[in-house]
């Protein structure tokens, strides 16, 4: 085992384990930002320099941005928690395993690394690009047209909740800002 | 004169080979890496000094007033006198501060964005890695920036400084959109993602003049695309809501003192210099000269001629145009920027399969100017920017 993917299994372990017992929430999805980067550190040094690019750029970049707004937006601002274990563990932890071991088994189903290739010098980006847009570019639309359904559907989600306050608004009429401005964020639902 | 021309061209290189062939063959690699990151590190931070006291005199020009004018000549020395006194001030972080975060967020911040120039070809053979996908490395690295401003913003446990992270945060997502399409352009017509091959494709002259992508339809709107995308990537004025100083004091970094509010301060400036070398290496040819008898010049001297020039530019905006509302911006982005920058890609595509000349150049003309004018139409229209309603804050 070289020192390189010591070191970085070590960090993606160490975040791991952190954003499971950390106390504080915010703490916790900082803490799995470092097993993003760590996992990133972990494909460049496979040599899949795609593929680490893109960790960073949609696990750093986006997904860690999602949940610490995710975390702001429902939780007050003080997000210390007292126990790191929740009232349901068991059952957590029960769920974890089963996941776990139906990826494991569809992993190991599969034949991934029976037909082992040794690769030379790594897989270029336009080979990636050329594969793409040949042999798998109906998973791709696929995936492209769901991503935009899901945008375009939580767009639709997120403006029904404003309709009625638009309304509100417009019913008030003149002469209703000074009073609320005195106590902002009562009136929100 | 040939050698000579060849010689100055590339005097950084061989200086580099002559010191790691001066070394131990065991600590040749390492002094090879140290080399160019000391030179990266060195150099765009004199830059950042030079860019302060530039921008200062400048402003104060425009702004009819002096400007800095007591330290040195002209007050040309005020960037060393600002740099010990943000050394030499106190350290204050607020007690209710998470201190581990609040120490890590500004070392988050410069870290990547001094990674982001590494794949930056500086001049002919000058880039410190030349990664097959160096343009995913470089938005990959300035999208963890994000991350650090939340961190500061967060830490701080003040109400400023997490209004302006969440707006820097806001921002940058909606205006990377943009910037990126933007440059998809060039990808798509470069064929690859490397950006020394982006440099290279650029680099040869026509008749004597410069085939640099900004000179075609596509990419002279998606340099505009990418320029003002580039200006919001890097929270400068007209798109500096997230520190507007009148309202939330400095936005995300208000509670750092001393050389961490410095390292916010040069994280900011060097950010603006990878954005702004990023939009020089794709659509203004890089290091290559603009006319091919000025090519005697050295690679380096066109790369940072072009960078400055383009700095420039960005002080006499920031002086020029008042700061946009937080709404204005995000519909600006969503509703102007991210269509033409889609409009683009089209238009890049019908260039390539026209094969270029007076044809591809009436139709990017009519493809881009059509959608200008009606979007313009359409969101300037009476009503178009009517009175704002506050969901949270009315």
């Amino acid at each position: 085992m070289n020192p390189g993917f010591s070191i970085l299994a070590l960090i993606v372990l160490m975040g791991a384990v952190g954003a499971m017992t950390l106390r504080n929430l915010v703490h916790c999805a900082l803490s799995l930002a470092v097993t993003f980067a760590g996992l990133a550190g972990l494909y460049l040094a496979l040599g899949a320099e795609f593929v680490g690019l893109a960790q960073v750029l949609v696990y750093i970049g986006a997904v860690a941005i999602l949940i610490v707004f995710a975390i702001l937006l429902t939780r007050p601002l003080d997000t210390a928690q007292a126990r790191p274990f929740s009232a349901t563990w068991v059952a957590g932890l029960a769920v974890a395993l089963i996941v776990f071991g139906v990826l494991s088994m569809a992993i190991h189903r599969s034949g991934v690394g029976a037909d082992r290739v040794a690769l030379s010098g790594g897989v270029t980006v336009r080979e990636i690009g050329d594969l793409l847009m040949t042999w798998y570019v109906v998973p791709l639309e696929v995936v492209g047209l769901l991503l935009t359904v899901a945008l375009i559907g939580a767009v639709i989600i997120a403006l029904r909740e404003e309709a009625p306050r638009a309304e509100d608004a417009a019913g008030d009429g003149p002469g209703k800002g000074i009073g609320k401005e005195k106590e902002p964020g009562h009136r929100e639902p | 004169m040939n050698g000579m021309r060849e010689a100055a061209d590339q005097i950084f290189v061989n200086a580099k080979h002559w010191l790691v062939e001066w070394m131990p063959p065991a600590l040749q690699p390492l002094s090879s890496i140290l080399l160019s990151v000391s030179a990266i590190v060195s150099v765009f931070a004199l830059l950042f000094a030079i860019t302060t006291i530039v921008e200062r005199k400048g402003l104060g020009r425009f702004q009819n007033r002096l400007g800095p004018n007591r330290v040195g000549p002209f007050g040309w020395l005020q960037p060393v006198a600002d740099g010990l006194k943000t050394l030499t001030k106190e350290d204050v972080v607020p007690r209710a501060a998470d201190r581990l975060v609040h120490f890590l967020a500004p070392l988050a911040l410069v870290v990547p964005v001094f990674l982001a120039f590494s794949v930056l070809p500086i001049g002919r053979n000058m880039a410190a890695i030349d990664l097959d996908a160096g343009l995913l490395f470089f938005f990959a690295v300035g999208a963890s920036s994000e991350l650090a401003v939340f961190m500061a913003g967060w830490s701080s446990r003040n109400k400023y400084s997490l209004l302006g992270a969440m707006r820097a945060i806001a921002q940058m997502i909606s205006y990377e959109v943009p910037l990126i399409v933007s440059s998809l352009t060039v990808v798509m017509m470069a064929g690859t993602l490397s950006l020394v091959e982006i440099v290279r494709v650029q680099a040869d002259f026509w008749h004597g003049l410069p085939q640099w992508h900004v000179f075609t339809p596509w990419g002279l709107a998606g340099f505009l695309l990418f320029f003002v995308a580039a200006t919001a990537e890097s929270n400068r004025s007209p798109f500096d809501i997230p520190e507007g100083e009148s309202e939330i004091i400095a936005g995300y970094y208000l509670e750092y003192s001393g050389f961490k509010f410095a390292l916010f301060f040069l994280g900011e400036y060097l950010g603006l210099f990878a954005v702004s070398a990023l939009a020089v290496t794709l659509f203004l040819g890089g290091w290559s000269a603009p006319v091919s008898l000025l090519a005697w010049l050295p690679s380096w001297f066109w790369f940072f001629a072009k960078l400055c020039a383009l700095i420039a530019v960005l002080i006499w905006v920031r002086a020029t145009l008042p700061r946009l509302r937080m709404d204005q911006l995000m519909r600006f982005a969503w509703t102007f920027m991210l269509p033409m920058a889609l409009i683009n890609l089209v238009v890049a595509a019908v260039w390539h399969y026209v094969g270029g000349g007076l044809a591809g150049w009436l139709i990017g003309a009519v493809l881009l100017a059509v959608p200008y004018v009606g979007l313009g139409l359409l969101l300037g229209r009476p009503g178009g920017f009517r009175k704002r309603t506050y969901r949270f804050a009315d």
